[in-house]
């Protein structure tokens, strides 16, 4: 045995990473001092308004904007003219690929009014109430066509099609007509039809899903200002500032340095925010009228105009012996994509059987265009959907085999070394660590009462990593600030500040996060695909390290010592010379005063694509009550385990976890768009769309299953996405138990419940 | 357009001035006339409940009340909730039990709760859920804001106690 093979791999003891402390941006934000997307006013300050199309499905013949413009205290309209008629391009800005050109006429249609909300102009002017008036005197002539928002209408061989260039790809042959389908998607694996042919037993099912949207609480907001010398500024509520740089400058045709962008807070975006739909509007407004210009979204434009997610069909098919081993799974999914391609069934195939360790399966994806807003990501993009179809054809099986739900997820279960359906090979994964968890957690063999049913159901999310800024600064007082490129959705300044924290060897309370503008730190993408306390959170941590690392020497330099002779040790250099025994450690304090002598302020920067993001997995249990004589079905209890890695600030952890059930107890029970027969939305607001409030829910319990990511300096893996994708199932699941039948269409609300109740 | 009206008014103790046209909100005039921004705009149809506020001791969405409403009357925001620089219990109880996320119903919900229990200190879970029933937070999935509000419940009972 040599030396080197005693040296333990235990990392010392954490003193603040695994801690709660009160969030750096608490106070500001229990205070109403936080400033959001609309909270900012700037001097001699415009209003922007949106003239937005009343029909699902037009041509747009001609837009007057005579009238509108003879108003007094109209000062500039812009309509798709003003902008720079994009080619078909993808790019890699937001959370996947956008083709600018598309993203372009999202913003500001060109030719044709694709769904009820289309922006076709916009208006700035003094007041709200003059620009408003402006936009109703706007007139527009429309060739009103005929709509497709049902997925698989739309599919259909006569649907009217949205766009004449769109030709399917993924099939073997290119057809020889445009259609709504803008491509299909393939993983495959083994031998279907032998998988089947060895089966004792099989299931199938089709589910369907409404589109639903991530319901922030903060509608859309921006204040951008453009100068005589066309340098641009905005402030605005997004889940990334160099986002909307690049979608601006793009779009605008500007150059990426003449745009800067400062973050507001962000009241809540669930991958909605993502992308833009105001910005670039407000600036070329700001362009044309020499003044900023606020624009803020109304909750009807946010449904009707933003990103929901799409609705959905799912067939499922499964086979599996009688002991409970499948051998073969098909799935197929019908994603809408809204407006234009680009709906989340790609990440829902690559994610529909990612739990399961397969010889033989294929899953089919369709992108469909429709008359419905184009989706925007939503938690977990596609994840839910196509696991609420398998997940409830798992629980079928699992009655069919006479099987307990968690031992036939357990015995088909992946586990490291498994080569994932989607790909790449598994490894430190927690998997079946969270189904043991679930197993013996107190919730799954507590009784149930008469009526109620319990329902299990499993989830999976890749997790992301990609590219990130950090900057570390000691302060003369040896206090630090944090900066990082990432608006803080919900909580990351304090996973920041606390990882910082940990390798300074200072209290949590010594280091400040700030969010920096995109002139004041370098390129990170937007936070989103749970990557920020991953992936920012490494930046962060290398640039602590490296600050450490600097310490040594300055220390060296102070007790002329050579660096390897000082340990950094709870904040502090201490001598490792036992000749110099006697010299006291010297605390980052004393350092940074004396920075002056040591070669100046001390700091540190770190840009990273960081890889290595660990995927994570969810198993929740859910017990429902069905008020028999509504229909109505409440959640009475609630158990979500999740593999978490290392949980850097558990609270909030913990706040994901339960924020990703409600909202998918939401998408199970009640929420959903609901269109009339002319393509319009019939319940753009909070009343009618009813998301979940404080007396629907019971507590939500959760478990943290710590399986460590090694790529991470401290373990963390992603944890704000997997809570979302098991609920559907789950909630559905549970329903089956009480009562008796499989519902299969999403929502399972009261009518659709006590239909079914009546048909027993 | 209709001419402007002068309200005078009482805002978290102080005397304010604003001039309002007849359309405009309660909400709108709050934000806009008297910069006080803690109360927000999630839907502006009173089904949300981010602008709570207040109105002569009644909890009221102020997206719901027209600002020349407000003439003679004493309206509470959220930026008077905090006291001689000392945070209230229930602001304290967010903090300390991450019961926000990203914020933006977090002014609208302390206002609500505090109308709770200055209403009633010892509610139960329930009466806790039904009372904030109209205050949508998206972020928490609601639990651990009833754990916080039932917890500063739980300790200003204890500090009336102490001062009896």
């Amino acid at each position: 045995m040599t030396d080197v093979m005693e040296k333990p791999a235990v990392k010392p003891e954490l003193k603040v990473v695994g801690t709660r402390p009160v969030r750096p941006d608490g106070v500001d934000k229990v205070t109403g001092r936080a400033a959001y997307g609309a909270d900012l006013a700037l001097p001699g300050m415009l209003i922007g308004k949106i003239k937005r199309s009343p029909h699902a499905h037009a041509r747009i013949v001609s837009i007057d904007v005579r009238k509108a413009r003879a108003l007094p205290g109209v000062k500039a309209i812009v309509t798709a003219d003003d902008f720079p008629d994009l080619a078909s391009q993808e790019y890699e800005a937001g959370e996947s690929a956008s083709n600018l050109r598309d993203l372009s006429q999202n913003v500001m249609a060109r030719s044709k009014a694709l769904y009820k909300g289309h922006a076709l102009a916009a208006v700035a002017a003094t007041s709200a109430a003059i620009a408003q008036e402006a936009v109703d005197l706007i007139e527009v002539t429309y060739e009103v066509m005929p709509h497709v928002i049902d997925v698989e209408a739309a599919m259909a061989p006569h649907a009217p099609v949205l766009h004449d260039h769109l030709y399917t790809e993924g099939l073997d042959e290119r057809p020889k007509l445009p259609s709504n389908i803008a491509k299909r998607n393939r993983l495959e694996r083994g031998d279907l039809d032998e998988g089947f042919a060895k089966a004792e037993v099989i299931v199938e099912g089709r589910y369907t899903t409404q589109a639903v949207h991530q319901g922030y609480i903060e509608p859309h907001a921006c204040v951008c200002s453009m100068s005589e010398d066309g340098q641009g500024q905005v402030w605005a509520s997004s889940q990334g500032q160099f986002m909307i740089r690049t979608y601006c400058a793009k779009i605008l045709g500007l150059e990426i340095a003449d745009i800067r962008v400062t973050p507001a807070e962000i009241g809540g975006g669930f991958g909605g925010k993502t992308t833009v739909y105001l910005e670039p509007v407000a600036l070329a407004l700001s362009r044309q009228s020499g003044a900023p210009v606020k624009m803020v979204m109304s909750r009807e434009d946010v449904f009707e105009a933003t990103g929901p997610t799409s609705g959905a069909v799912i067939q499922v098919k499964l086979g599996a012996t009688r002991d409970g081993r499948i051998t073969a799974a098909e799935v197929e999914l019908k994603y809408q994509a809204g407006a234009f391609p680009g709906s989340p069934v790609g990440a829902g195939s690559m994610t529909a059987l990612a739990c399961y360790d397969l010889e033989n399966f294929r899953i089919t994806g369709w992108d469909v265009v429709t008359n419905s807003p184009k989706v925007a990501a939503y938690r977990a993009p596609g994840a839910p959907i196509s696991a609420f179809g398998v997940e409830s054809a798992m629980d079928d099986l699992a009655r069919k085999l006479s099987m307990d739900p968690i031992a036939l997820r357990e015995l088909n279960g992946v586990r490291d070394g498994v080569k994932a359906a989607y790909g790449p090979t598994f490894h430190n994964i927690g998997y079946l660590e969270s189904l043991k968890a679930a197993k013996e957690h107190p919730h799954y063999s507590a009784p149930l009462a008469p009526g109620q049913g319990r329902g299990v159901a499993v989830g999976f999310w890749f997790n992301v990593g990609g590219e990130s800024t950090a900057t570390v600064h000691v302060n003369e007082d040896g206090g630090a600030v944090v900066a990082t490129g990432n608006p803080d959705i919900g909580g990351s300044r304090a996973s920041m500040a606390m990882m910082a924290a940990e390798v300074l060897g200072l209290p949590m309370e010594k280091v400040r996060p700030i969010v920096a503008d995109t002139a004041s730190i370098g390129f990170s993408m937007l936070t989103g695909g749970s990557r920020t306390t991953f992936a920012t959170g490494m930046a962060v941590t290398q640039a602590a390290e490296k600050i450490v690392v600097d310490l040594k020497r300055r220390a060296g330099l102070l007790w002329d010592l050579p660096a390897d002779q000082i340990e950094w040790r709870d904040g502090a250099a201490v001598c490792l010379d036992p000749s110099k025994e006697g010299l006291r450690p010297m605390p980052l304090a004393a350092i940074a005063a004396q920075s002056a002598k040591t070669g100046g302020p001390i700091g540190a920067e770190v840009s990273l694509n960081a890889q290595g993001a660990g995927p994570g997995f969810g198993v929740h249990i859910c017990d429902v009550e069905i008020d028999r004589e509504t229909g109505n079905v409440s959640v009475v209890r609630y158990t979500a385990v999740q593999d978490v890695g290392k949980a850097i600030h558990p609270a909030y952890v913990e706040g994901q976890i339960q924020g990703g059930v409600a909202q998918g107890v939401g998408w199970a029970l009640n929420e959903e768009y609901v269109f009339d027969g002319d393509g319009q939305m019939e319940n753009p607001g909070f009343l009618d769309y009813r998301v979940p409030v404080a007396s629907d829910l019971p507590m939500i319990d959760t478990v943290m299953v710590e399986v460590p990511n090694p790529r991470h300096p401290f373990g963390a893996k992603g944890v704000g996405e997997v809570p979302i994708v098991p609920p559907l199932a789950a909630v559905a699941n549970a329903v089956r138990g009480a009562l008796g039948v499989r519902m299969h269409d999403l929502p399972l609300s009261p009518p659709k419940v006590r239909a079914v109740i009546d048909a027993l | 357009m209709s001419k402007r009206t002068h309200i005078s008014a009482t805002v978290n103790g102080d005397p304010v001035e604003f001039l309002t046209a007849p359309s405009t909100t309660l909400l709108d005039a709050l934000r806009d006339e008297l910069q006080l921004t803690g109360a927000k705009e999630g839907c502006g149809s009173g089904d949300c409940g981010a602008c709570s506020v207040m109105l002569d001791g009644r909890l009221v969405c102020s997206c719901l009340v027209l600002a020349v409403e407000a003439e003679g009357r004493r309206v509470e925001t959220i930026e008077g909730m905090a006291e001689g620089g000392q945070l209230h219990p229930l602001q304290q109880k967010f903090l300390e039990h991450a019961a926000l996320q990203c914020g933006f119903c977090t002014p609208g919900l302390l206002v609500a709760a505090k109308a709770l229990l200055d209403a009633n200190p010892d509610p139960t879970e329930t009466e806790a859920r039904y009372w904030l029933a109209g205050n949508l937070c998206r972020c928490t999935g609601y639990d651990k804001i009833i754990r916080a509000v039932m917890d500063a419940a739980a300790d200003l009972r204890q500090a009336q106690r102490v001062i009896a």
